[in-house]
């Protein structure tokens, strides 16, 4: 499915946060969507998936804007990966998982034999599946997540949104999730700080900054050191990775006006920093 | 059991051999069925608004009274009371149930912003109207005669023991209504459980589910209230004890609520009247005296399960 976006606005707290972005990711594309933290990458993803509304333009998934389809016709054709959790109601996985298929089924009576297989299914695509009956507040982090995707997936939507979905995994959990999402075919949109880790998993980078998109296009294209001291303040060497021929990106020194802040959130992987 | 199966059934001999009295015959026909059916309704009711409260705020610790209704509820009767054209416990009833609505629109109507309703601040709202209308109660309360001190403290305190047939049809209606009504809704409120983007997500409109079971609850407290008065802690307890015991689920998770209730307050209502026989302990003070020790070992429990459960 083909998502189009024209001239969109979004507003958070009264300030103009998305500043009239246009995009097109063609059908079955993974977009990676970088930029530092502030720059409106969650609030771009919340009105590309349509939890909230923007304040302008227009989001068409294979041509129908999405202000057009109801709620449960949207959650037909999006899923979005939410890393929310509440601690005081636990759920086994399975249960977790099945929430997936509400946007299919009615809303009373017991889950379906097909509602089962399409959970189980997703759990056995993210490798989860032993974890089925273990109670969800009990996994670990990289457990979480998957699970969290498993959801995504048991949705059965031909467009993903997923948002910073590798904060607080390790390095190798993150490149296997990363996998699982490439390998699924559908169209991914999905928020990434580690541009490296963008570079290599995604089929299109779309920069923001200050809520304006700077720059779309595969991610050689894209990526350069200059266009990382644009939007970064972030001095960096770029090398070929010798195993994959891969142009990387090595960050070394900070440009003299820049905060410390924003400049460690890039070189190490950030933890719990999430755009408002 | 004689007696009840004699009024159901027409035609069955005892009801006109003259084993029974007519004192018998009255007791549990008009006194003693309909107050265990009342007592069953309401915890049925409480218990089943306290379920859906906990899962449109997000918060385990949520009950009816949190809401300020009972609060409003209180005003109300007690107002019914001081300025009263006479005791007349239907008069209380319905003053007490338009209290209710009239805290539970106030608490809706501050608890809303920008046409959300925020969870966190509909608790700060209801408690902080409960205050003020439990000042008011209290004020009322002291300013007024002292033969009308008792009847508002007995409605304050709660109690089944006025239940008539008559006094029924209120809590039946309600229970009945706002049970299919959340029934169908089941679904959604576990992925509200979650939180309120996963539910959007999955094409729920989070807004509209939340206010429209708070509506319901109110309905269903308002309901109760005005007819048995004040009953804490039953609306805490029951859900967490229905969802240890089927899990979290509301499509198991209610239906067990529902009863557990009913058989709590039953329960308790029968220790009431029989514990310091022949005087009768207020039910809302049984419950408090069984609910808060209960409230507190959860309190401590939940902090040990995320010591030691955590990941």
């Amino acid at each position: 499915m083909k998502v189009t976006v024209d001239h969109l606005d979004a507003h958070r707290g009264g300030r103009r946060v998305i500043k009239d972005v246009c995009l097109e990711v063609p059908t079955g594309a993974v977009l990676g969507l970088i930029g530092p933290n502030g720059s409106g990458k969650s609030t771009l993803l919340r009105a590309l998936c349509g939890i909230d509304t923007p304040s302008g333009g227009t989001v068409r998934y294979d041509g129908i804007p999405i202000a057009s389809l109801g709620r449960r016709q949207l959650a037909q054709r999006v899923a979005f990966m939410t890393q929310e959790h509440n601690e005081e109601f636990d759920m086994p996985v399975l249960e977790l998982v099945l929430l997936g298929r509400i946007p299919h089924g009615k809303g009373f009576g017991r889950d379906s034999d097909a509602d089962i297989a399409h959970a189980q299914r997703a759990l056995d695509q993210v490798g989860a599946r032993h974890l089925a009956q273990r109670s969800f507040s009990a996994l670990s982090g990289g457990e979480r997540q998957r699970v969290l995707f498993a959801r995504a997936l048991t949705q059965d939507t031909p467009v993903l949104v997923l948002d910073e979905p590798t904060n607080h995994l390790d390095i190798a959990h993150q490149l296997e999730l990363l996998d699982l999402i490439r390998a699924t075919n559908r169209t991914v949109m999905i928020a990434l700080h580690d541009l490296n880790l963008a570079a290599r998993s995604c089929d299109e980078i779309a920069v923001l900054a200050d809520g304006s998109l700077v720059s779309h296009g595969s991610p050689e294209d894209v990526l350069g050191t200059e266009l990382i001291r644009r939007v970064f303040t972030v001095e960096s060497t770029a090398v070929t990775h010798p195993a994959t021929g891969q142009p990387h990106f090595l960050f070394d020194v900070r440009t003299p006006r820049d905060e410390p802040q924003q400049s460690n959130a890039l070189t190490t992987t950030p933890k719990g920093l999430s755009t408002p | 059991m004689k007696i009840i199966v004699g009024h159901m059934v027409p035609g069955m001999p005892w009801m006109s051999d003259g084993t029974l009295t007519p004192l018998q015959d009255s007791a549990v026909w008009q006194f003693r069925l309909p107050r265990i059916l009342l007592a069953a309704l309401t915890g049925a009711a409480l218990a089943l608004a306290g379920a859906l409260l906990q899962a449109v705020v997000h918060n385990s610790l949520a009950e009816p009274y949190i809401l300020g209704v009972s609060a409003g509820a209180g005003v109300g009767a007690v107002s019914f009371i001081v300025l009263g054209v006479g005791v007349s416990s239907l008069g209380i009833g319905a003053s007490a149930f338009v209290g209710a609505l009239i805290a539970t629109a106030a608490v809706y109507l501050l608890a809303r912003k920008n046409g959300r309703i925020a969870p966190q601040r509909l608790i700060l709202a209801g408690v902080a109207l409960g205050s003020l209308f439990s000042a008011i109660t209290s004020y009322l309360t002291i300013s007024t005669d002292a033969q009308n001190v008792f009847s508002i403290m007995f409605f304050l305190l709660g109690s089944v023991s006025a239940a008539t047939m008559q006094s029924l049809a209120l809590p039946v209606v309600a229970l009945v209504g706002v049970g299919i009504f959340t029934a169908l809704r089941a679904r959604a409120l576990n992925a509200l459980l979650v939180g309120d983007d996963a539910a959007s997500s999955l094409g729920i409109n989070v807004n509209r589910l939340r206010t429209t079971v708070l509506i319901a609850a109110a309905l269903l407290t308002g309901a109760v209230v005005a007819v048995s008065g004040g009953i804490g802690f039953v609306g805490l307890i029951i859900p967490h004890i229905a969802r240890i015991i089927v899990g979290s689920d509301h499509r198991r998770m209610l239906p067990v609520a529902v009863l557990s209730g009913a058989v709590f307050l039953t329960t308790c209502d029968l220790l009431a009247r029989t514990l310091a026989a022949p005087s009768e302990i207020p039910l809302g003070v049984l419950t408090a005296l069984v609910g808060a020790p209960f409230f507190l070992w959860l309190l401590r429990r939940d902090r040990a399960d995320s010591v030691g459960g955590g990941r």
